[in-house]
């Protein structure tokens, strides 16, 4: 494939996906860390921000390390649609010629980007775990592979842009300054709703009680070890005098104990609370991969051999039934609740 | 209703390691199988089939093993079965991927649906389903939980983060499947032994009239630099005693790192 002229690409642009005029805190986490890159290269960062009656939320970019925010407003882009995002984004890489874009490796960001990358020609890489930039402004993208068992590093030498989907929380969170001044740039939208084959019927919300799994600052996790359904309520017991939430492994997801919503690892959420107790889970890599970069990992398992244990803070060795209890006990105590 | 299930074979076992020298990963030993994803594919496919009428076919790009998966997709009620295999698709990313597969689509012609896995588990991207839907100029459904066809209208819904979206479009249109699709079949042995006897067609790239700078490596924006497995970084402090004394530790450690 003809490669593209690198030298004439520029910038660094943050997908800036929001929903409801929210924007995902993994674009918040990404423009701290594509800040760092336009900093070290003396580039522009830009957010793009997609949406209807953003005015107010594109400065909120700004406050968390944008320069500029590109601001396509229109009724069409109300709800996430593959088609006309692609539109819209594929015609402001053409104006504009950013050499990278970043997106985070949400729902929308594993939808959106494959798509724009396939109009562009250019190179994509799925779910990284870092980003660095070298001098000559290349982007260095790890991403796991086989369940997390192996990392690669990967490049997007000769395409412009280099675009990547990042996973949420593998970046901290910027502080927010909101003395930051940056500029708006508004862009016409041409894009007619007869236009757009897909439309949305409804979008029904599944309540959770409890802070958000991905949000939350304690989790108390289980797996086979609860060895009964009924065990579930000893975890959650624990996770609400901790003020926290529960999260599981993918075995409890499939026996349809839990829904998808509470599955951690590879193929469910990434978390990173302060403080993660794991209760009866092995610690395969599926498993390690979403939660492994939480700040204080406690965990209790019967087999001192247990793999988790490679990557825990603290490790007890012990039965669920027996050291659960006795934790709700002391922290109940400790905590007056 | 014409239906192409795109089907990609992986390891059958996650637990995979690299050649510390070459760098590459050690194959020895281990098995190849279809993609859960593209089971649920393969099997939504065919139960539309079933109720509809039409055709389905399945489409592979990769080296000749991966017959065996193709086998596999016949055995479960897949009609037709094409390999779409190379020297020169070798090195293949996912845009490389999907502009060979798109070609085969576009050869195949007047398809209604076309379905391909969420992601594949081996490097789990998920791009190509959503790329040939681009290279094809139709719309894309992804991560697809249920679905319903009203007259020339495909309904899904899509499982996201915390929500269930309803949406519907005009076919064709590219699906990408979840687990929580459907429970793929088990073939009976009869079928197994009809699929193993039926002929698998292999089209190479001159088949294709493929584009030779849009495949295989040439095709591939994308380099892998290096391949490494991740390390851990903490040493485990382990916590002694009684429960009660345990609990009592523990919330003592909890205090000092201030988590508590
Ligand atoms: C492509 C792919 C993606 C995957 N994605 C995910 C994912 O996203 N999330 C995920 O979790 N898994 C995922 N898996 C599955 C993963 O490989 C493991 O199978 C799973 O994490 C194991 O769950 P577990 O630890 O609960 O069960 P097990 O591995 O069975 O471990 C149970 C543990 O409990 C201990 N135990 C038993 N009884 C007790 C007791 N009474 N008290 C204390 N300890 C006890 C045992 O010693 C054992 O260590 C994936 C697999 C693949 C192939
Ligand atoms: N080589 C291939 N042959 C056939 N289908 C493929 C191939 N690679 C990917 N796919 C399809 O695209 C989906 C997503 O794959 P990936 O983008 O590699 O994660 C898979 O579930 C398959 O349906």
């Amino acid at each position: 494939m003809t490669a593209t002229n690198s030298s004439e690409y520029k910038g660094i642009w943050v997908f800036a996906e929001q929903r409801d005029g929210v924007i995902a805190n993994v674009t918040f986490e990404l423009l701290g860390k594509c800040r760092e890159f336009a900093d070290k290269l003396g580039q522009k960062l830009s957010a793009v921000l997609i949406g209807e009656n953003l005015e107010d939320t594109a400065h909120e970019l700004i406050y968390f390390g944008a320069d500029e925010v590109i601001l396509a407003d229109s009724p069409v882009f109300s709800k996430y649609r593959t088609n006309p995002y692609t539109d819209i984004l594929v015609e402001l890489v053409n104006e504009y010629k950013p050499s990278m874009i970043i997106y985070g490796a949400t729902s929308v960001g594993r939808d959106l980007a494959p798509r724009v990358a396939a109009r562009l020609k250019t190179g994509l890489t799925a779910d990284c775990l870092d980003l660095e930039v070298d001098d000559n402004g290349l982007l260095i993208q790890t991403k796991p592979s086989y369940g997390g068992n192996i990392m690669c590093k990967i490049i997007c030498p000769n395409h412009r842009p280099q675009m990547t989907t990042v996973r949420p929380k593998v970046f901290p969170m910027p502080a927010r300054d909101s003395s930051r001044t940056g500029e708006i740039v508004r862009k016409k939208v041409n894009i007619k709703e007869e236009d757009i084959p897909v439309k949305i019927i409804e979008t029904a919300k599944e309540e959770s009680k409890g802070p958000k799994i991905e949000e939350a600052d304690v989790i108390v996790a289980g797996g086979r070890g609860l060895e009964t359904k009924e065990n579930l309520k000893l975890i959650k017991e624990l996770a609400d005098v901790l003020g926290g939430t529960i999260g599981v492994t993918r075995p409890l997801v499939d026996e349809g104990w839990l829904p998808p919503y509470y599955q951690i690892g590879q193929s469910g959420k990434t978390v990173k609370p302060k403080l993660i107790i794991t209760c009866g889970i092995s610690g395969a890599v599926q498993f390690t991969v979403g939660m492994q970069s939480a700040d204080v990992i406690v965990a209790i398992d019967k087999n001192p051999d247990a793999p988790i244990f490679n990557v825990a803070t603290y490790g007890i060795v012990g039965r669920v039934e027996e050291i659960v209890p006795e934790l709700i006990k002391k922290f109940k105590a400790m905590l007056n609740k | 209703m014409n239906i192409i299930v795109c089907v990609k074979q992986v390891p059958d076992t996650m637990d995979v390691k690299i050649d510390p020298v070459t760098k590459n990963l050690i194959r020895e030993g281990i098995e190849g199988v279809i993609n859960p994803f593209d089971k649920n594919a393969i099997e939504e496919a065919v139960k539309i089939k079933d109720e509809y009428g039409g055709k389905v076919t399945a489409i592979s790009m990769g080296p000749p093993q991966f017959k065996e998966s193709l086998k596999e997709a016949l055995a479960m009620g897949v009609d037709e079965a094409i390999l779409i295999s190379d020297r020169a698709f070798a090195g293949a990313d996912t845009l490389a991927t999907s502009y060979v597969l798109a070609e085969a689509i576009k050869k195949i012609g007047n398809y209604d649906l076309i379905f391909c896995g969420k992601h594949a588990v081996d490097a789990d991207t998920g791009q190509v389903g959503p790329e040939i839907a681009e290279r094809l100029g139709i719309p894309q459904i992804t991560f697809v939980k249920s679905l319903k066809l009203e007259n020339d209208a495909v309904v899904a819904e899509r499982l996201l983060e915390d929500a269930v979206e309803k949406v519907t479009v005009k076919l064709p249109a590219v699906i990408t499947t979840t687990k929580e699709l459907n429970e793929p079949r088990y073939p009976s042995p009869i079928k197994i032994m009809k699929a193993a006897r039926k002929e698998i067609p292999i089209w190479s790239a001159s088949e294709l009239n493929a584009d030779p700078e849009q495949i295989g490596l040439k095709g591939s924006p994308t380099q892998v630099v290096d391949i490494f497995t991740p390390e851990k970084t903490t040493e485990v402090e382990m916590i002694q005693g009684t429960a009660e004394e345990i609990a009592n530790t523990l919330f003592e450690k909890l205090r000092e790192k201030k988590v508590l």
